[in-house]
């Protein structure tokens, strides 16, 4: 069923109507070298019956593997009841619906969603997320320089262990409002180093705000209370990047150091949401209610109405791009309505003690297979240290060999780092990078390091 | 009717401006701006010491309708700003020329303050506007 209403006689009767030849001349007034002639190599549409046969081809691909690959998307366990509901009538949408008080039921979800990533993160409020992850740090970066009066400054100093992905979406965010990003060194135990920030930044050039991933791109803990502590120390505010599945056990960042982190953001696929080949997912960003005002997107508020019953409605709206215009806090930002109904919902039945537990079993099976892989000849630990789900491993071989003979055992053993652009780490066509959900059972991560030994030595075999 | 006290001076974008004994000037919005923007929840100041030149953003005030932009009336630099209105935002609704002052400018040149329209052209701007 085509999903464009109008009939080709209306077409030229409205055509005729305004006496335009054909619908390219109502383009006419964007000049050639704008227009963008990658439109025309979209092939021509096909039938219902073509197009999902080449989709069940497609997820074929993706289906029959055993999952250790992570890096920002990871194969949690998503209850039945998830998107049962979250595709019922009522709830399938994929924004906040215009009139958007005449859908109480959309926006109480949000406002719980709200106040559920607020406690979650230890910030005072939330916003109705946004795009991803990476967007939600470009976003929170942008808030950080509009907020921070006391370091007046364009630049923004980024922990080399935050996701390359997120660096590079966020640079190219803010790269032309002069906005810097400055790299902290990663060091040799796969974490920064306050003592480095002093050294990165003299005193006369403290950065705006400090971005921290944690747990960060490689797995490992940061020493966030005394990244928080340095920053604040030198009026920089904290901006803090978090997989929300770690805040089951780990302390959320409104309680790093002494005073907590300003700005909370990160991806919220780990709460229901299928890894479906990197996406789509959704992006949360919390804060402390002094930034309120700096944050972009909508937020929802909980009212009374006239005769003094519950109601919901959208609050802070004066700065969002549909009154501000030019000025607004972003321009570039969007409700993710669809996948945060399934956050919630997932949220809602895991509950505070549905998430600790599987953020404690995701933790328990990173360490039973990460011992299990170090006894393996040749196999080395990236890095020492407290790990959360995730770990690098240095191989004997290609790390892209590895992955091959895994891929051939059914196996998706992880993310080799030397093809992926981890910039900081040098040398990385050896590592691996293996994240463990709760979803491993002990005999899949036992057939992981069996088959990981296989496929070693075959490659040593073929090497020499 | 919005009350346009011919003591103070006038930006087209609805700052009064008015010179004090100690040769400051306090600058607020009108009667007619504030009516027409609502209750006021937020304002967002200058710094003091900042270095204001006339046109120029100096922050904004926000109502439940909307966020506008606060242009500074004269240049000069910001001697004090209303922290008062940081608790309590209505105070620019109930009394938009005496408690709901926002900043006062140390003026680089207090002349430049006849360059702004009196009460009687600006309320002409204001009645045009309103028709």
């Amino acid at each position: 069923m085509p999903f464009i209403p109008h009939t080709e006689a209306d077409v030229q009767t409205m055509l005729a109507e305004i006496g335009a030849p054909d619908l390219e001349a109502l383009f006419d007034e964007i000049p050639d070298h704008l227009r963008n002639g990658a439109l025309n190599d979209v092939p021509e549409g096909m039938s219902e019956m073509d197009m999902l046969a080449l989709m069940s081809e497609r997820a074929d691909q993706d289906g029959g593997y055993t999952c250790f690959l992570g890096a920002g998307s990871y194969d949690h366990h998503i209850p039945a009841a998830v998107w049962d509901i979250t595709t019922r009538g009522e709830f399938m949408t994929a924004y906040t619906p215009y009139q958007a008080e005449a859908s109480q039921g959309t926006l109480q979800l949000i406002y719980e969603y709200q106040s559920m990533m607020a406690a979650l993160t230890g910030m005072d409020v939330s916003n109705a997320s946004v795009y991803d992850g990476a967007s939600g740090m470009a976003e929170a970066i942008l808030m950080a320089i509009r907020a921070n009066r006391k370091n007046k400054t364009g630049r923004i100093l980024v922990a080399d262990s935050v996701h390359p992905h997120y660096t590079r979406a966020s640079r190219n965010i803010v790269r032309n409002q002069s906005i810097e990003l400055h790299m902290l060194p990663v060091g040799a135990d796969g974490v920064v180093d306050p003592e480095h920030a002093a050294r990165v930044t003299g005193d006369d050039d403290l950065p705006a705000a400090l971005v921290i991933q944690q747990p960060n791109f490689y797995g490992r803990l940061e020493a966030v209370d005394a990244l928080t502590d340095w920053a604040h120390h030198h009026n920089a505010l904290v901006i803090a990047v978090v997989n929300p599945m770690s805040l089951g056990v780990l302390k959320p960042p409104g309680e790093w150091g002494n005073n907590g982190a300003d700005i909370v953001c990160g991806d919220g696929q780990p709460f229901g949401v299928p890894m479906a080949s990197g996406g789509p997912s959704f992006g949360f960003i919390c804060c402390r209610s002094a930034l309120v005002r700096q944050m972009p997107g909508r937020i929802i508020g909980r009212t009374v109405d006239l005769d003094g019953a519950d109601g919901f409605a959208l609050t802070l709206q004066a700065r969002e791009q549909h009154i501000r215009r030019g000025k607004a806090t972003s321009n570039i930002c969007t409700n993710q309505g669809l996948l945060v109904t399934a956050g919630t919902i997932y949220m809602s039945l895991a509950g505070p003690q549905g998430l600790r537990e599987t953020a404690t079993r995701c933790h328990t099976n990173m360490n039973l297979l990460r011992v299990r892989l170090l006894e393996i000849d040749g196999v080395e630990a990236l890095f020492g240290g407290a790990h959360f789900h995730e770990f690098g491993i240095r191989l004997p071989v290609r790390a892209s060999l590895v992955v091959e003979g895994m891929m051939d055992r059914s196996i998706l053993p992880g993310l080799c780092l030397g093809d992926f652009s981890a910039d900081t780490l040098a040398d990385a066509d050896d590592v691996l990078l293996v994240a463990v959900t709760e979803k491993r059972t002990e005999a899949e991560i036992e057939g992981y390091a069996c088959a990981l030994s296989e496929v070693i030595a075959a490659a040593r075999k073929g090497a020499a | 009717m919005s009350e346009t006290p011919t003591e103070c001076r006038y930006a087209a974008t609805h700052e009064w401006a008015r010179m004090e004994e100690d040769g400051t000037v306090t600058v607020g919005i009108s009667d007619h701006a504030q009516n027409a923007l609502g209750d006021v929840v937020f304002v967002e100041m200058p710094e003091e010491g900042q270095q204001v030149g006339a046109g120029d953003e100096a922050g904004v005030v926000e109502s439940v309708k909307a966020a506008s932009d606060i242009y500074a009336p004269i240049t000069g630099s910001v001697v004090a700003i209303n922290e008062a209105l940081e608790d309590e935002p209505e105070k620019v609704n109930q009394d938009p020329y005496g408690e709901g002052w926002f900043f006062k400018v140390e003026p680089d040149d207090a002349t430049a303050l006849e360059d702004l329209l009196d009460a009687e052209a600006y309320t002409e701007v204001c009645e045009s506007e309103d028709h």
